[in-house]
């Protein structure tokens, strides 16, 4: 009986054992099989992804200027395990900056997502090579401590700050978005930087390090098997001439408004300014944030980018528009002659301004007649084929649409707005369904009314014209280097439903308009060896004084530059639009200025104020 | 000569190989624990690897020596080798120094060593030799007040050292106790006890008293087959406890629910032993009895819980129970470590191939986590050959014990058994998350003297006893 239970205790202590050592075995399976985190917690462990982050592409002009290229800046980052104590005032007076920033950053890395006291987090960014070349020598007195080289944009000319847009680091939203980028990534934000963000950034590389608990590299992960090397961001030439850019910079100075200067034959935008501008050094590096705010805050609104975004009344410009919808529709030939007496007569009635009377299709355009155009457009909605106002209308924005109004240019910028032609609908609305005749809507025929074009849109007609009939999408890019060409819908022409022939009778009036003599109402901006063709505009403004506007091209028979300026609340468009577009195309065609008393007087031109009254 | 010839062959050659085969996978895995291209010759001395084969090769000559001595050294020794390991340990803990928090080492010229670890085989040697006494009845008093005392002597001094999982080792010798006497139900009501503990450290006081009561209840229907009296008596007590919780509320007062339910309970034992006294109900006695200390014991552990244990103590319990989770500071070991052995999967990554081990992420890789190395370098295949060695070892000495014609022997080898088993189990149980960091060696694996020497001297001893069994 005694042996018994002896003997059975036996067996229940090696069962306790085996059943202990079964717990084990069941937990080790679970671990080492079943769950399969671990596997990744023990590379997030060991393995560094340290970036290799290539150099953005450069930017050129037309003629091969360099427009933006990289300079070198330095994150300065800690690793908090590694750090020992320091002079931390020493520290901050080699980095210029206040002692006690230097224990804020030690509370301020810890809020970034994804902080680890045994990886590397930015303590300080974009350190100029200036300070970091003193840093260097220093660096091993802050243990801890490691520089990582990075670019920053650099704009050796200081121009074209909502064309060329800027470079800001990654935000959670974007890297939600995109698997490409990560915390600490830069990524182009507007202009050129944005729309070919994926041309200039390259391809970022990756070199897989092992690191010990200590954060200390052992090695590379699998001899480098699965690294990659960066790949170098595309330069891009673009069609932008750096020098005109500048010139048509200078000449918006102290004024508001835009120029946009377009190369027929292709479609390349020569220039693109918006005023006020700004310097694009002030969206660069860690002062971005703090500029931009303050550009955001400005009342002339700096950052707004005018040529594509402002949008105005054409005024008296969009007459061509009409007179060809006019010929193309029968209603109106180079022939026809309307009697004007000041004014066009019927309804409300529409002033003008003292001409001799009558005129023809050509001289109605060199001397604006709006009485001229009244009687074309009405002739156009109310062509009795058409059978209805409603019906007529619609032909009309037909037309006037295939000029590039109404809708989105194409261009390779972000941000384009779309403008403006109103509709059916839109009157059915605003009226009411058959409340409205041509007689209603008669402003359109002088370009006021429900008219909203861009400066874009405007220079795209001069283009236009310049081109007796179509049209390129007007784009910055010229070339993106070590591809084959550029987008193919920069190189597919649109063409306008006017028959090219009506366009010279347009060409012939823009032209006598500058170089016509008696009653052109663009004198002012005839070039002695090139022949201009032009028409200026006024564009009425509910605001306040009207716009000054002025398209143009030149030479007259081989176009190399269409070009449309605007310049807010200043009056009319022989005034200041037309001399400053004038001598744009002047400094395009022959790179010198003739007229140095002209070029002074807009240079100096102050018209700030007139936008501060009016409010 | 003719002894001599026999004895050798009657070494229990099943065990030394599985002995040797152990200590030699854990010189490999310590040498890939430490592992560093700068050293990377397995024979470098100024590496721990180089170290361990030095204590390799002692431990050898130690264990031939065990061997040579008479066994009657042993049995005749034994209390002085207790008296020695005693006088070791107080040694250390007024002149020791202090490593990782304990006063637990010897210096000897440059070399160091742990009284603990030697105090283990004298301890194992100690209680055989008090249980070997003929017609020796462990259920007696006195015999347990002996017991008590052999135990508790070296487990105190090593607590006093700062050596926590060293002296929980002689919690395990109960095996020894349970196979030599001691009754089943000592042995439930001690699995009761380590339940309790962790409820406590769980649930709230009241709870686990109230789990405590409903425990009598049961055993009080299943035993008594008094299921009437005990759905009354449950009721009663429960209306007490409710009745005094919204007194308390309605006049104002707070008590915490923990005092409720020992008010009820205090109430309750006085009507339950009256009752009992007239209707002559033992059982009720004895539950009282169970009542009364599990009660006791339940808020004992509370208070040493809160009170007394430090708070990295405190901190590995909450870890290990989910109550805590903060892998970035006192879980970080444990943390470390599931990721190393769960990142070894099915084959592991390879010898030498382990990252977690060889470079760092794991703390005290080579002595108390070596089993790190063993899981993520050679998977969850390596880690069964390991467990399995272990197995089979311990199952041996089982088989080698019952096969003893003196009961000392016998009680020595349980003893063997009970410290590697318990050593086996909290170890590995640590490294995978079953049980909390207390730092004590895997047997015959891990980087150290003392540790190897300790368990190889344990072994022997035995394997020597019983290779005399026969003469």
């Amino acid at each position: 009986m005694q042996l018994n239970i002896t003997t059975d205790k036996k067996y229940i202590i090696s069962g306790i054992i085996l059943i202990f050592f079964i717990v084990l075995i069941i937990k080790l399976f679970m671990l080492q099989i079943v769950e399969q985190s671990y596997k990744l917690s023990a590379s997030n462990n060991v393995l560094r992804y340290i970036p290799q982050y290539p150099a953005r592409g450069l930017i050129y002009d037309r003629k091969g200027n360099l427009i933006v290229y990289n300079q070198a800046a330095y994150d300065l980052m800690v690793v908090k395990n590694q750090v020992k104590a320091f002079d931390t005032t020493e520290l901050a007076k080699i980095l210029e900056i206040p002692p006690e920033q230097i224990k804020d950053g030690f509370i301020q890395i810890k809020k970034v997502k994804g902080y680890s006291p045994y990886k590397p987090s930015i303590f300080i960014k974009q350190i100029s090579s200036k300070i970091y070349a003193v840093l260097q020598e220093k660096l091993y007195q802050f243990p801890g401590f490691e520089v990582h080289p990075r670019t920053l944009r650099s704009y050796p000319h200081k121009i074209a700050g909502h064309l060329l847009g800027y470079v800001g680091e990654v935000d959670d939203e974007i890297i939600s978005k995109n698997p490409y980028y990560q915390l600490g990534d830069y990524i182009g934000i507007n202009g050129l930087e944005k729309s070919y963000e994926k041309e200039l950034r390259g391809v970022k590389g990756v070199s897989i390090y092992m690191v010990d608990v200590h954060n200390r590299i052992k090695g590379s992960y699998e001899n480098g098997l699965y690294d990659s090397t960066a790949v170098v961001g595309k330069d891009i030439i673009c069609g932008i001439d750096a020098n005109l850019q500048e010139y048509g910079e200078k000449l918006m100075a102290n004024k508001i408004g835009s120029i946009v200067a377009i190369e027929p034959k292709t479609g390349e935008v020569l220039a693109m300014v918006s005023s006020p501008s700004y310097d694009p050094e002030l969206l660069v590096g860690r002062d971005r944030t703090t500029n931009y705010r303050l550009l955001q805050n400005d009342t002339l609104k700096p950052i707004f980018n005018r040529a594509l975004m402002a949008l105005y009344p054409p005024g008296s410009t969009f007459k061509i528009v009409n007179g060809l919808v006019g010929m193309q529709e029968g209603v109106v030939y180079p022939t026809t002659r309307y009697g004007c007496a000041g004014g066009y007569p019927i309804g409300r009635g529409v002033g003008c301004h003292n001409h001799p009377s009558p005129l023809s299709f050509t001289q109605a355009i060199q001397m604006s007649c709006n009485t001229y155009f009244c009687y074309v457009f009405r002739s156009i909605i109310d062509k009795p084929i058409f059978g209805s106002v409603e019906n007529g209308f619609s032909d009309w924005k037909k037309h006037v649409e295939s000029f590039g109004f109404g809708k989105k240019l194409g261009i390779d910028l972000p941000n384009e707005l779309r403008g403006i032609v109103p509709s059916v609908n839109f009157y059915d609305r605003y009226f009411r369904k058959g409340g409205w005749n041509s007689l209603t809507i008669i402003s359109l025929s002088i370009g006021q009314g429900e008219l909203g074009t861009t400066p874009l849109q405007m220079a795209n007609l001069a283009a236009v014209i310049a081109n007796r009939g179509y049209y390129y999408s007007p784009h910055v890019v010229k070339e993106v280097k070590g591809t084959d060409g550029i987008d193919p819908k920069f190189t597919e022409k649109h063409y306008t439903t006017i028959d090219s022939t009506y366009f010279n009778y347009v060409v012939e009036g823009m032209d006598m308009a500058v170089n016509g003599g008696f009653g052109g109402t663009a004198l002012i901006a005839a070039l002695p060896k090139i022949r201009v063709c032009g028409k200026t505009g006024t564009a009425q403004n509910p605001h306040g004084a009207d716009h000054s506007v002025f398209i143009a091209f030149a030479p007259k028979d081989d176009p190399k530059i269409a070009i449309a300026v605007y310049v807010e609340n200043a009056g009319f468009g022989a005034t200041w639009a037309a001399p400053i577009a004038s001598l744009m195309i002047e400094k395009y065609l022959t790179d010198s200025i003739a007229r140095p008393d002209l070029e002074k007087l807009m240079f100096e031109g102050k018209l700030l104020d007139r936008h501060a009254n009016k409010k | 000569m003719q002894t001599r010839n026999s004895s050798w062959r009657g070494f229990d050659w099943i065990t030394i190989f599985i002995y040797l085969a152990l200590v030699f996978m854990g010189w490999l895995n310590i040498y890939a624990a430490v592992y560093s291209d700068a050293h990377s010759s397995i024979l470098d001395f100024t590496q721990r690897y180089g170290m361990q084969l030095i204590w390799i090769v002692f431990a050898l000559i130690l264990a031939l020596f065990v061997l040579l001595i008479d066994r009657r050294v042993y049995f005749v020794f034994a209390y002085l080798f207790y008296a020695l390991a005693i006088v070791l340990l107080i040694v250390a803990l007024l002149f020791g120094k202090v490593v990782n928090g304990a006063h637990s080492w010897l210096q000897i010229g440059s070399a160091g060593i742990q009284p603990a670890e030697f105090a283990k085989f004298a301890t194992a040697l100690a209680i055989a030799k008090l249980t070997n006494v003929y017609n020796f009845k462990i259920l007696q008093p006195k015999s347990l007040l002996q017991i008590g005392f052999i135990l508790f002597l070296p487990a105190i001094i090593i607590l006093l050292q700062n050596d926590t999982g060293s002296a929980m080792v002689y919690a395990a010798l109960i095996l020894v106790l349970y196979r030599e006497g001691l009754p089943n139900w000592i042995m439930l009501y001690f699995v009761l006890i380590v339940i309790l503990f962790i409820l406590v450290i769980i649930f709230s006081n009241a709870t686990v008293l109230i789990f405590v009561f409903g425990l009598t209840m049961l055993l009080f229907a299943i035993f008594g087959n008094r299921l009437k009296e005990m759905l009354i008596y449950t009721l009663a007590s429960t209306i007490i406890g409710i009745v005094l919780y919204y007194s308390i509320r309605y006049t104002g007062y707070s008590l915490s629910t923990t005092y409720i339910v020992l008010i009820a309970i205090t109430i309750g034992i006085p009507v339950a032993l009256i009752y009992a006294f007239f209707r002559r109900i033992r059982l009720i006695y004895y539950l009282s009895l169970f009542l009364i200390m599990n009660t006791a014991f339940t808020l004992s552990v509370d208070y040493i819980y809160h009170n007394v244990l430090a708070t990295h103590q405190q901190k590995r319990i909450n870890d290990l129970l989910g109550i805590e989770d903060d892998t970035q500071g006192w879980g970080y070991n444990v943390n470390q470590s599931k990721i190393a052995i769960g990142s070894g999967g099915f084959f592991g990554k390879g010898y030498l191939q382990g990252t977690q081990t060889k470079y760092n992420f794991v703390p005290e890789q080579s002595t108390d986590f070596i089993f790190c190395t063993v899981g993520e370098e050679w998977g969850f295949i390596g880690s069964l050959v390991v467990i399995s060695l272990f197995l089979i070892l311990l199952l041996r000495l089982i088989m080698i014990a019952e096969r003893q014609r003196e009961a000392f022997s016998r009680i020595y080898g349980y003893g063997v058994v009970s410290i590697i088993f318990f050593h086996v189990f909290v170890n590995i149980g640590m490294t995978i998350g079953l049980f909390p960091v207390i730092g004590i060696p895997l047997p015959f694996f891990s980087y150290g003297g003392s540790s190897l020497w300790a368990f190889t001297i344990l072994l022997f001893i035995f394997i020597k006893l019983d290779s005399s069994r026969l003469g």
